[in-house]
């Protein structure tokens, strides 16, 4: 049992902390946010230099071979200073799937860009009325000659406005939720064929829909094998639903500290408002959902690196986002509350935390998501 | 980070386990299994099992027979037995008055009473609340006034939790004048419960139990010398006697051995044509206290893995209170929901070879379990306390 980083992820921690601290202040946000690109091209350049993109990609691929338990500093940081670039979308999602799903080809020919921050990847999976079902997909691609036509449509694709690829969950045979037909394609965000439709989330970061009216691939854009790819999809999701844990982590530290400094120096009736015990305990109680959110964060990132079996893994996962879903609504709703009318304006941070902890909670899916795949996983 | 325990901790709970396995008395498991009560001789048989083995006091100094184990290996030990099913260790002499001796006793103290304590010989309770003091204890008002060579204490404790099994109790009593300020003029007795005029009456609660008593003090002689630490330092004292390292508050290990009856008595009970343990209704409350426990029992090691560097605890006691008694209370209430009308039976009248006992039980639990928001400092309290020493509110 040791519940410390290692000497190499503390100084990654510090040294990201650091360039958040700088960097990536509340002010300095806003204006990536006001930005018509919307996100930040320096920030994205530095966190190529400090190797935050290379560290979870294969070691011969560019990479560092770092797991999620390495990045949970980094998505601590992330989510303390609500950070909109595509971390998540490209290194968490996207770059993940070439790397467990792709050739040896794929990899060496994608990954080294990505470390290098010089190319962006989207995972588009969601669709009209899938919710949280990953099979469930009505996307098909249908093999013609040396390709894929593609058809459907794709919903809120994560860093999809920035990505140059999108790797793709379409069905290439079944049909419904079936497991078996499920493939993943590669392509080009330039492909004809591909109707893009960007906006801005509730939480600043921003995402596109993806119309598919037979937009041609080829052959070499299918990652591993044909009507395969499922099980690569939920280690994937399940890796990327472990990094938002620790996001939230970060988030929630940031709004309990927040809460904690306004009822220190907030004063009514001629005393500080912390000194009112109704507030206290709500107080004492975000500090408790805190710590017990970290644990189920930690346990998360330890179970995606684990390599155990994959009910174990789903388990685990499960579990830390139903605890994670609880904690963010708790502790957004009462920093909300406990802040008053300052809470709810655009001007205080904490509102933008309140509204990326409304999206935390049910990204991969919410907690009766997550109670019925705890108990589908082999609970009793 | 690794969030399993190393291959040493690994051989410490093994060992621990298999020695449970071995020495563990069955009649004593039957009855944590069955709800049942323990008596004084259970309880003490249980005490003197542990002291045999050497694992009765960990954490006092060796010389008093602690046996030098870390904050992990006292929280593994105590995790095992609470899941195997072990009785209670009583915690007035081993974790209250032992401490308190080995800190502020005199020489004389010491040698007269921790190996009593350690071999299980005396038993001690806690002579803290009285009717007007609950969670304000400095506003106690039993008196001990100074006679020659002993005091004469008058007054009255309540809520003594197995007063009537003790030898002895510890008791804070008023020593000063009535100008003092409530901290002040506190001193902290020892009182043999054989001494005359002593009073034990029961206070029967809801579930039916006898575990809490009124204790009466009349004209009662106590010598001045059973009084630890100064005249009017006993505020010094309790506090210490508070705050001492208490980190198995959480009951993981017990609670762990309560959530898995629950699914098993769950699956056997029907909802809707199908093992209550499948409607969904049922499955999602109880996959939610099960989530609770597991964060709980990493936040309890986290706690443990910070406190190796050897730092006193502070409010991740509080913490751990609090979670752990909500674990505790929200699993009654499941258990007892599980039972739907088997709950409602409470006493047999007459024959009661046919009456099950276990349904039975699980309602005057679920009443019984209310206590623990409420004792050893409310969790309102616990939240007080967060709030000063955790967050500086």
């Amino acid at each position: 049992m040791n519940f410390d980083y290692s000497e190499e992820q503390q100084l990654l921690a510090e040294s990201v902390r650091r360039f958040v601290a700088r960097d990536y202040a509340f002010e300095n946000r806003k204006k990536i946010l006001a930005s018509p690109a919307g996100m930040s091209d320096e920030v994205w350049g530095t966190f190529a230099q400090m190797g935050l993109l290379a560290l979870p990609l294969p070691a011969d691929a560019g990479g560092f071979g770092g797991g999620a338990v390495d990045l949970m500093s980094v998505m601590e940081a992330i989510g303390e200073a609500l950070v909109v670039e595509p971390f998540l979308a490209t290194v968490g999602l996207g770059a993940q799937l070439v790397a467990r799903a792709g050739t040896e080809e794929q990899k060496r020919n994608l990954l080294p860009a990505v470390a290098e921050g010089a190319a962006k990847l989207a995972f588009a999976c969601t669709e009209p009325g899938s919710r949280y079902d990953l099979a469930r997909i009505a996307t098909r691609a249908r093999r013609d000659g040396a390709g894929y036509f593609i058809n459907g449509e794709k919903r809120v694709v994560l860093g999809g406005p920035w990505a140059d690829r999108f790797v793709v969950s379409v069905r290439t045979a079944g049909g419904g939720t079936d497991a078996h037909g499920v493939s993943l394609l590669l392509v080009d965000a330039n492909t004809p064929g591909i109707k893009r439709t960007d906006y801005v989330m509730l939480d600043g970061q921003r995402a596109c829909d993806l119309r598919f009216d037979g937009a041609r691939v080829p052959a070499g854009a299918l990652l591993g094998h044909e009507g395969e790819a499922l099980a690569a999809i939920e280690s994937v999701v399940d890796f990327a639903t472990a990094l938002v844990c620790a996001e939230a982590v970060g988030a929630i530290r940031y709004a309990n500290e927040a809460t904690l400094e306004y009822l220190k120096t907030r004063k009514q009736f001629g005393v500080p408002i912390g000194s009112f015990q109704a507030l206290q305990h709500r107080m004492v109680d975000m500090t408790i959902t805190y710590e017990q959110a970290r644990s189920m964060a930690s346990l998360a990132c330890t179970a995606v690196d684990g390599g155990g079996d994959a009910a174990e893994r789903r388990r685990a996962v499960s579990a830390a986002k139903i605890k994670i879903a609880d904690a963010c609504r708790h502790v957004s709703q009462e920093a909300v509350q406990l802040h008053g009318g300052m809470g709810m304006t655009d001007e205080l941070k904490v509102s933008h935390t309140f509204r990326r902890l409304t999206l935390i909670a049910q990204q991969f899916g919410d907690a009766d998501h997550h109670l019925a795949r705890y108990a589908s996983a082999g609970h009793h | 980070m690794d969030l399993n325990y190393s291959t040493e901790e690994v051989a410490f709970r093994d060992t621990v386990r298999s020695w449970l396995r071995d020495n563990l008395p069955d009649e004593l498991r039957q009855k944590t299994v069955g709800y049942d009560d323990y008596t004084r001789d259970d309880l003490m048989r249980w005490h003197r099992l542990l002291a045999r083995q050497g694992w009765i006091a960990p954490s006092w100094p060796e010389e008093w027979g602690g046996n030098g184990w870390n904050p992990v290996q006292r929280y593994i030990f105590e995790e095992e037995c609470g899941y195997a099913g072990a009785p209670p260790l009583i915690p007035f002499g081993l974790a209250m008055c032992g401490p308190v001796l080995i800190r502020f006793g005199t020489p004389a103290q010491k040698s007269r009473f921790l190996p009593r304590i350690y071999h299980g010989e005396d038993f001690w309770c806690q002579g803290y609340s009285e009717p007007g003091s609950g969670s304000d204890l400095a506003s106690l008002k039993t008196r001990a006034v100074r006679s020659g060579d002993h005091y004469v204490v008058n007054g009255q404790k309540t809520w003594t939790t197995l007063a009537h099994f003790a030898d002895w109790i510890f008791c804070l009593v008023r020593t000063g004048d009535a100008n003092d300020k409530k901290q002040e003029g506190i001193s902290f007795l020892l009182i043999d419960m054989k001494t005359p005029g002593i009073t034990v009456r029961p206070l029967k609660l809801m579930d039916g139990g006898r575990e809490v008593n009124e204790v009466f003090f009349d004209d009662v002689k106590v010598p001045v010398e059973n009084r630890v630490h100064d005249e009017g330092a006993g505020w010094t004292v309790a506090k210490y006697l508070l705050s001492h390292e208490r980190m198995n508050t959480a009951r993981i290990g017990t609670s762990r051995r309560e959530l898995e009856r629950l699914k098993e008595f769950a699956a056997r009970q029907s909802s809707g044509g199908r093992p209550l343990i499948e409607d969904p209704r049922f499955r999602d409350r109880l996959t939610r206290l099960e989530v609770e426990l597991t964060a709980l029992s990493i936040t309890n090691l986290r706690f443990l893995d910070q406190l190796r560097g050897g730092r006193t605890p502070g409010a991740e006691v509080s913490m751990l209170k609090i979670r752990g008694t909500e674990i505790q209370q929200m699993l009654t209430e499941l258990m007892m929901q599980a039972a739907g009308p088997l709950a409602a039976p409470f006493e047999p009248l007459g024959d009661a070879a046919d009456f099950d006992l276990f349904t039975a039980g699980l309602a005057p639990r679920y009443c019984n379990f209310r206590k623990t928001s409420i004792y050893a400092g409310s969790n309102e309290i616990q939240r007080n306390i967060i709030a000063k020493m955790g967050l500086g509110l």
